[in-house]
């Protein structure tokens, strides 16, 4: 055991004997341990997160054929600091008729929800936070205390915009969260564990379960984006009608845990989906050098940032009815089923050689199902819909 | 090692702690010069009217009660899930039948009109 196979187990150690050494006792020194763990780990989340604000600018930045910053630092990579310096100093407005109590709070549980979620997030073999065996189940009750924060911002605001958005955000997130749910139990059928260290693990060697279930990868996506708030589904700040929406009373660095929640909310839902779907730290030599494995994971969690803020910056934003009709009349008799024939597919053929092929053969074979039969109901909306009448001429 | 929940709880602590420290720092070193202009509610220039915690559209109420149901009802098949492996075949049938009853419940909402937003 060296530093470059385990450094937890190393470190942890070493301060275990330190510790003990001053004569605590071993419950202490565990807890100890604990506290300095989260507090490393809650920190280089921060750290990502502030450098999230410089990704987050860069690539919008490069969608809309513009530069981004380039000033503060190379690539204007030290942009963000400033941007907090000046989010710090300014004033924070509190308006008439706020409450004032769940006004403050919800800043701080609209960031603090999201860091919840990095209590179990396997980051790479050997680090990682609890191993908690309903961890899948954790993950959903913690990013729904997002949108409790959002609700409780939106009503505190006194602000009838504000009001507005916190409602669309809670009408997309429980219609949302059922494909939502549906989508998570494709992993927990595959490895028959609510971990994500068993899920990952269950991954090694390339057996991503997006091979197995694209169309369950796909789902969570999209329910992700939806849960995240965030174009086409960002109807709870909707720049161009409510004015930012629910946070359109904040100011100063309360506007800033809003915006950093945001951005880290987006990332980690990028880091499950390469946890759930696409092997999470695991990759060549990771199990090894468990460095090797965060750098995967990161990256992994990356390119499914990256894809969210794609169909952000791409997609144009959808009108209320439209988001929940897609959402009751399609995802979810899609996940339903999806879930049907997972579970159905796989105890037909567990064991045997067919089984990779049978599961993404089924998974195709739904997707393929689903497009015909809209495509035969949108001709049958088409065909409903008269021709407009031809302008008469005179 | 310990019990994770140990880890969990203090991690949930530190979370609300740590999103607390810049705001009050923030007001330690921010200017404060209120007034009753600045502080008033912003609804893009024009001047608030009446109280803005207002009713609800019943709509949403609808939707949390079908959304309600489900949600319920996929904690149920939480356990099905996780031990869908071991379980015979018949089980399975018999988690896959109580889907049906639950995408039946969303067929009579659908029919009923209850998923349209008016």
């Amino acid at each position: 055991m060296n530093f470059l196979s385990d450094p937890i187990k190393v470190i942890s150690t070493w301060l275990t004997s330190l510790l003990t050494g001053w004569g605590l006792s071993a419950g202490l020194t565990s807890v100890l341990l604990s506290l300095v763990g989260i507090v490393l780990m809650i920190t280089a989340v921060m750290v990502l997160d502030i450098m999230l604000v410089w990704v987050e600018r860069k690539v919008v930045a490069r969608f809309q054929g513009r530069l981004g910053p380039n000033r503060v630092g190379p690539y204007g990579l030290f942009q963000p600091f400033p941007d907090i310096i000046k989010l710090i100093i300014k004033e924070d407005i509190t308006p008439d008729g706020a409450d004032k109590l769940v006004y403050n709070m919800a800043p701080i549980i609209s960031l603090g929800s999201v860091i919840f979620l990095w209590a179990v997030v396997p980051i790479a073999a050997r680090i990682y936070g609890a191993d908690l065996n309903v961890a899948l189940l954790y993950m959903v009750a913690a990013g729904s205390l997002g949108t409790l924060s959002i609700i409780m911002a939106g009503w505190a605001s006194n602000n009838k915009y504000a009001l507005l958005g916190a409602f669309r955000q809670v009408a997309a997130m429980i219609s949302f969260e059922i494909p939502m749910v549906v989508a998570l139990l494709i992993p927990t059928i595959l490895t028959g564990s609510l971990s994500l260290q068993v899920i990952t693990d269950k991954q090694s060697g390339g057996n991503w379960f997006f091979l197995l279930s694209p169309l369950g990868a796909l789902l969570f996506l999209v329910s992700a984006i939806a849960e995240l708030g965030r174009s086409p589904f960002d109807l709870n700040e909707g720049e161009s009608e409510i004015v930012s929406g629910y946070h359109i009373e904040y100011t100063g660095m309360k506007f800033g845990l809003f915006y950093a929640g945001e951005l880290l909310h987006a990332f980690t839902f990028g880091g499950f989906l390469s946890i759930l779907f696409f092997g999470g730290w695991h990759g060549p030599a990771a199990s090894t050098y468990p460095l090797l494995g965060v750098f995967y994971f990161v990256v992994k969690a990356m390119i499914g940032y990256w894809v969210i803020m794609w169909i952000k910056y791409t997609v144009p934003r959808i009108r209320i009815d439209h988001m929940l009709m897609f959402n009751w009349k399609f995802l979810t008799p899609l996940a339903f089923a999806l879930l049907i024939v997972t579970a159905v597919t796989n105890s037909l053929l567990k064991g045997s050689s067919f089984y990779m092929p049978g599961m993404f053969l089924s998974n195709f074979l739904l997707g393929w199902i689903t497009i015909e039969i809209m495509r035969f109901s949108s001709r049958k909306q088409r065909l409903a819909v008269k021709a407009p009448e031809p302008a008469v001429q005179h | 090692m310990q019990n994770p929940w140990i880890y969990v709880g203090l991690f949930l602590l530190i979370g609300i702690i740590i999103p607390i420290i810049p705001i009050a720092f923030s007001a330690l070193i921010a200017p404060k010069k209120p007034n009753p202009i600045k502080q008033s509610t912003y609804e893009c220039g024009i001047e608030t009217v009446g109280v803005s915690q207002v009713q609800l559209k019943a709509q949403y109420y609808i939707f949390a009660l079908v959304f309600l149901i489900f949600d319920v009802e996929t904690v149920f098949l939480f356990p099905w899930a996780v031990s869908l492996n071991a379980l015979p075949f018949f089980a399975v049938a018999e988690g896959v039948l109580f889907i049906l009853i639950l995408m039946a419940g969303l067929v009579f909402a659908w029919r009923k009109g209850m998923l349209e937003w008016v």
